[in-house]
C-alpha cells in the first residue's frame, strides 16, 4: 500500500439555511463544522455518526451535490471546490459513488448496461460494451444480463450494479454512503466481501460512511466519529474499538449489542442520555456537553473549547472530553 | 393489452375512436355526397332515405358534413394538444429542475393563466389574431399550457431528489442530459394522462368557438358552426341540423375522456409504486 | 424463575396473500409460545414472514388480499382466530399491544400526543377526560419522556424519532396489556437511541410483567434482550430455542450461516466473512421439499430432489429444529 495521499479534506464547512416562515428568522444549520480527513491510496476511512452528525453531508459535499461554504477538498492535490465545468467533470471521473438504497439509486427505466456505462459516457468514451461485460463479471453478476432492467434484480444484485457503475471509470476514490444498511444481513456479508476484494484488486480508496460500527470496523483502517458536524475522535480502527477515549465513542460502541449472549450479560450498559440537540442551535462550547455522563463544570457552562489533540500516536480526541472522562 | 377490452366502456370508446379515425382519413369514400353541394330540390328536408341526416337551410347533406367535420375537428384538437403539451412539458421540466427565480416567475404566470377561463382566453386571442385554422389552434393550445406546466413541474420536484438523479449529478452528467435521460422519461405517464384529458376539452373548445362564429372559415363544415346555424334561425329551428352534429360531438368527447380515464387508471398505480421484492 | 404457563400459544398458523391471482403462503405452519414476563425474539430477514405473523396475531391482516388459512392462536386458552371483529377490538390495546417500525407514520400528525393517548384510555378503561390526562402524563413519565406535562400538547412533528417511539410504547402499554408485540421497533432509529428504547422495553417488561414478542433482523439485540428465539426463513419456522441454545448450538445451517455472517466488533476484521450462498426463494414459485434446499451447504440427495419433508423436532429440551436440515449439517 503506497502512502500517496488521495483525499485531503481541510477545515470543511457546510452550512444550510433552514428556511424559517415569513415571521421567524432563518436558522443556520452547521451541518459540517470544520472537518479534516486524510485518505491514502488503497485505504478505507470509516466515517461514523448518527443522524444529525453531518456524515452524509460530507459525502454530498465531495460529490458536489451540495455547496460547501469554506475549506478545501483536495483530490490528488487539486481542490475540487475551486474547479468548475469541464475541469471539474474530468476530475469527477476519479471519484465513484455507491448509495444506500439499491431500489432508488438506479434509474428504473434504463437498462443496466446503460446505467453502468453512464460514467464512461460522461467522460466521452463511446464503445463501452466490453467494459460493461467486464464490470459485471467483476462484481459477480452474469454478464449476459446487461440488457435487463433494475426491477428484475434483487436488492443485493442491484447494489452490485451500483458498485459496477462506481468502479467503471477506474476511480481512485469511492464514496460509499451507507452501502449495506438497506440490505439483509446475509446479503450484507456478500457485498462487504466484494468491496474488500475490489479494493485489493484495484487499489481503490474508500470513504465508508455508516452508522453501524461493526460494519465500519470490518472494512476500515482509520475511523472518524462525528457528532453534530465535528469529528470528536479519530484513530486506527483497532485502537478506536479497543481503547475509545471520547465518552460519545464509548457509549456508541456499548450501544451496539454483540451477537453473543454471555458477553452481553456481563456488560453493565447505560444508554446515552436524552436526544441529539438541534443542529441549528447546537450547545455552546463542547457540543456533547448536554449528554456527557461526566462533564466538568467549565464544560457544563459552555465554556470549554473544542479541538482535536493527539493523545497518542495516530489517536486524536476532542480536547474537551479528555478531561470529562 | 387484452384486458383493455374487458371494460365495456373502454371497448366502446375504442370502437368509436376507430370509426372516427377511418372517417377522418377517408371522408370522400364514405360520405354519400359532396358536403358543399347545395341540393336545391331538397332544401331543409328532414332525415329521409336520400339524406339520412337530412339537409340544411341551403340543401347541403348533413351526414356528409358531419363526416367531413371529423377531420377538421380532430386535426385542430390534436394540433392544439400537441402544441400545448410540448410547450408545457418543456417549461414544466425546466421550471421544476432549475428552480430559483425562473420557477417563481413560472408559478405566478401559471396561476394567472389558470384563473382565466380558457374559453375567454381563446376568445381574447382570436379577437386580436383574427380567425383562421392556425390562430384557432394557437388559441386553444394556450389554454392548455398552464395546467401541464403545473403537473409536470410537480412530477419533476419529486423525481429530482431521487438517488439515481443524484448519482448522475455526482458523475458530472450535464443538466440537460439529466433532464432528458433521467427525469423526462418518468414524466411521460402524467403527460399522457393530461394530454388525453385535454383532447376532450380541445374538441369542445373548437366546437364552442365555431358555434360563436369565431372558428375557422364558415364554409368548411365544423360541428359547432352547424349547430350555430340553427341557433341563428331560431324562428324556424330544424332539429336535425343541430342534433346530429351534437351527437357526433358528444360521442367523440366521451370516447376521448373514457380512454383518458382508462389510461390514468393503468398508469397511476405504476406511477406510485415500483415492484419491490 | 419464569413461569412455564403459556400465556400465548400459537399453533400451526398459516397466512397467505393473493399475489396476481395466486395464493402465496407467507406464514407457513408457525408454532411458538410465550410465557408471562418473557421476551421472545422472532428473527429473520426480509420476506421471512415475521411481520405478517405479528399482524396475524393482532387480527390486522388486510383481507383481501391476505387471509389466515388455518391454525390456532390461544390467548389465555381462548382461540383468537374464532373471535369476531368486535371481540378482537376488545383484545387489541387491552390484552395485546403493538408498536411498529416507523414512529413517523404510526402517529396521527393532526392530533396532539395527549389526545392520542387519552383516546385509548377513554375507550378501553372508561376514564373521564381528567383522569385520562393524568394517566397519560404518568405514562409519559414511565417511558422516560422529559417534561410530560408540556409534551402532551405537542404535535408529533415536533418530536424526534426516539421520542415518538417512546410515545408509541406509552400508547401500546396504556392499558397494561399482557403482551407487547414490537415489530422492528428500533430499526429506523440511531444506534444510541435504539439502545435507550430497548432498555426501556426491557425495564417495562420487568416492572409490569408484560411479555414481549420482539421482531427484528438484528441478532445482537436478541443476544442482549431475548429469553427465547424463533428463527424464520421464507415463511417457515426453522429453529427455535433459548437464546443460549440458538447462539451456541445452532442446528440449522441457516441459523449458523446467519450467525457467522454478521460482522462483529470483537472479531478479527481480516478474516473474510462467511456468507450464505444464493438468495431467498420466490415464495410464489417454490414447489416442494425443504425451503432451504437451494442454499444448504450440504444437502442430502433426497433434499436436493425436493423429496424431504419439513417439520420441527426436538433435539434437546426446549430446542426445536426443522427435521430436514438436521441431516444436512
Amino acid at each position: 500500500m503506497s502512502n500517496k495521499k488521495i483525499l485531503e479534506i481541510k477545515n470543511l464547512k457546510v452550512f444550510y439555511e433552514s428556511s424559517g416562515s415569513f415571521f421567524t428568522r432563518k436558522n443556520i444549520v452547521k451541518a459540517v463544522n470544520g472537518l479534516n480527513i486524510d485518505i491514502n491510496q488503497g485505504e478505507t476511512f470509516g466515517l461514523v455518526g448518527e443522524s444529525g452528525s453531518g456524515k452524509s453531508t460530507v459525502a454530498r459535499a465531495i460529490l458536489n451535490l451540495v455547496k460547501s461554504n469554506s475549506g478545501e477538498i483536495n483530490l490528488e492535490e487539486e481542490n475540487l471546490l475551486k474547479l468548475k465545468g469541464s475541469k471539474l467533470r474530468s476530475k469527477q471521473k476519479q471519484i465513484g459513488a455507491i448509495f444506500q438504497d439499491p431500489y432508488s439509486s438506479l434509474n428504473p427505466r434504463m437498462k443496466i448496461k446503460d446505467i453502468i456505462a453512464e460514467p464512461l459516457r460522461v467522460q466521452g468514451k463511446k464503445n463501452v460494451e466490453e467494459d460493461v461485460k467486464n464490470l459485471l463479471k467483476m462484481v459477480g453478476l452474469d454478464n449476459r444480463m446487461d440488457n435487463r432492467f433494475p426491477h428484475e434484480f434483487s436488492g443485493g444484485q442491484r447494489q452490485r450494479i451500483g458498485i459496477a457503475r462506481a468502479i467503471s471509470t477506474n476511480p481512485k476514490l469511492i464514496i460509499c454512503d451507507e452501502p449495506v444498511s438497506a440490505l439483509d444481513v446475509s446479503v450484507q456479508a456478500q457485498i462487504l466481501n466484494l468491496l474488500k476484494d475490489l479494493q485489493k484488486k484495484l487499489n481503490i480508496s474508500y470513504l465508508f460512511i455508516a452508522h453501524d460500527l461493526s460494519v465500519v470496523k470490518y472494512l476500515s483502517l482509520k475511523v472518524g466519529v462525528m457528532y453534530l458536524g465535528k469529528i470528536i475522535e479519530m484513530a486506527n480502527s483497532e485502537t478506536i474499538f479497543s481503547n475509545p477515549m471520547h465518552p460519545y465513542t464509548k457509549i456508541l460502541i456499548n450501544s451496539i449489542p454483540v451477537p453473543d449472549p454471555k458477553i452481553e450479560r456481563k456488560k453493565k450498559f447505560v444508554p446515552i442520555k436524552g436526544d441529539i440537540p438541534s443542529a441549528s442551535n447546537p450547545p455552546s462550547g463542547c457540543v456533547f456537553r448536554t449528554r456527557c455522563p461526566n462533564p466538568t463544570s467549565d464544560c457544563k457552562d459552555g465554556k470549554s473549547e473544542m479541538g482535536l489533540i493527539e493523545i497518542e500516536p495516530d489517536h486524536w480526541v476532542d480536547k474537551c472530553c479528555v478531561n470529562c472522562k | 393489452m387484452t384486458n383493455l377490452l374487458k371494460n365495456p366502456l373502454t371497448f366502446f370508446s375504442i370502437i368509436i375512436l376507430s370509426i372516427l379515425l377511418i372517417l377522418a382519413i377517408f371522408p370522400s369514400q364514405i360520405a354519400p355526397m359532396d358536403p358543399q353541394k347545395a341540393n336545391y330540390d331538397a332544401l331543409r328536408s328532414p332525415p329521409s332515405r336520400d339524406h339520412i341526416m337530412g339537409t340544411d337551410y341551403v340543401g347541403r347533406d348533413i351526414a356528409s358534413r358531419v363526416i367531413y367535420g371529423v377531420r377538421t375537428t380532430l386535426i385542430i384538437a390534436f394540433s392544439a394538444v400537441i402544441l400545448s403539451k410540448t410547450i408545457g412539458f418543456a417549461w414544466g421540466l425546466a421550471s421544476g429542475y432549475f428552480g430559483g427565480w425562473f420557477d417563481l416567475v413560472t408559478q405566478r404566470i401559471v396561476e394567472i393563466m389558470l384563473s382565466i377561463p380558457s374559453l375567454i382566453l381563446a376568445l381574447l386571442l382570436l379577437a386580436s389574431l383574427g380567425s383562421g385554422k392556425i390562430t384557432v389552434i394557437i388559441a386553444i393550445a394556450v389554454g392548455g399550457i398552464a395546467g401541464t406546466v403545473r403537473i409536470i413541474r410537480s412530477s419533476v420536484l419529486s423525481i429530482k431528489n431521487m438517488p439515481y438523479v443524484e448519482a448522475a449529478k455526482a458523475m458530472g452528467v450535464h443538466p440537460i442530459i439529466i433532464i432528458s435521460r433521467h427525469i423526462a422519461p418518468q414524466c411521460t405517464a402524467p403527460l399522457l394522462v393530461v394530454a388525453s384529458a385535454s383532447l376532450g376539452s380541445a374538441i369542445f373548445a373548437e366546437a364552442a368557438l365555431s358555434f360563436l362564429g369565431l372558428g375557422i372559415t364558415p364554409n368548411e363544415p365544423t360541428w359547432g358552426s352547424m349547430m350555430a346555424v340553427v341557433a341563428e334561425n331560431y324562428l324556424r329551428p330544424l332539429w336535425w341540423i343541430a342534433v346530429f352534429p351534437g351527437i357526433a360531438l358528444t360521442l367523440t368527447i366521451m370516447a376521448f375522456n373514457l380512454i383518458g380515464d382508462e389510461l390514468r387508471d393503468r398508469l397511476d398505480p405504476k406511477l406510485k409504486g415500483e415492484i419491490k421484492d | 424463575m419464569k413461569s412455564k404457563y403459556k400465556l400465548l400459544d400459537v399453533k400451526n398458523l398459516r397466512t397467505a396473500f393473493n399475489v396476481e391471482g395466486k395464493d402465496v403462503t407467507v406464514v407457513n405452519d408457525i408454532s411458538f409460545n410465550l410465557s408471562p414476563g418473557e421476551i421472545v425474539g422472532l428473527v429473520g430477514e426480509s420476506g421471512c414472514g415475521k411481520s405478517v405473523t405479528a399482524l396475524s396475531l393482532m387480527g390486522l391482516v388486510p383481507d383481501p388480499p391476505g387471509k389466515i388459512l388455518g391454525g390456532e392462536i390461544f390467548l389465555e386458552g381462548k382461540d383468537l382466530l374464532k373471535f369476531s371483529e368486535s371481540d378482537m377490538e376488545k383484545v387489541r390495546g387491552k390484552e395485546m399491544g403493538m408498536i411498529f417500525q416507523e414512529p413517523m407514520t404510526s402517529l396521527n400528525p393532526v392530533l396532539t400526543i395527549g389526545k392520542q393517548i387519552t383516546e385509548i384510555l377513554e375507550l378501553h378503561q372508561d376514564m373521564s377526560s381528567k383522569e385520562a390526562i393524568n394517566e397519560a402524563i404518568e405514562l409519559l413519565k414511565l417511558v422516560g419522556l422529559t417534561d410530560p406535562e408540556l409534551r402532551i400538547n405537542d404535535y408529533p412533528h415536533k418530536l424526534s424519532g426516539g421520542q415518538r417511539q417512546r410515545i408509541m410504547i406509552a400508547i401500546a402499554l396504556s392499558c397494561k396489556p399482557k403482551i407487547l408485540i414490537a415489530d422492528e421497533p428500533t430499526t429506523a432509529l440511531d444506534v444510541t437511541i435504539q439502545a435507550q428504547i430497548l432498555e426501556l422495553i426491557q425495564k417495562l417488561s420487568n416492572e409490569l410483567g408484560t411479555s414481549v414478542i420482539l421482531i427484528t433482523h438484528n441478532l445482537g439485540i436478541l443476544a442482549r434482550y431475548a429469553h427465547k428465539i424463533n428463527v424464520m426463513y421464507a415463511g417457515h419456522l426453522i429453529e427455535s430455542g433459548t437464546t443460549d441454545q440458538i447462539f451456541y448450538n445452532p442446528k440449522h445451517p441457516y441459523t449458523a450461516g446467519l450467525l457467522n455472517s454478521v460482522p462483529r466488533l470483537d472479531l478479527d476484521p481480516n478474516i473474510e466473512l462467511p456468507t450464505i450462498k444464493g438468495e431467498v426463494p420466490n415464495l410464489a414459485e417454490f414447489n416442494e421439499g425443504c425451503i432451504f434446499k437451494a442454499r444448504c451447504p450440504n444437502p442430502t440427495n433426497d433434499c436436493k430432489d425436493g423429496k424431504s419433508e419439513m417439520g420441527l423436532i426436538e433435539v434437546e429440551p426446549g430446542h426445536l429444529v426443522d427435521k430436514c436440515c438436521i441431516n444436512c449439517k
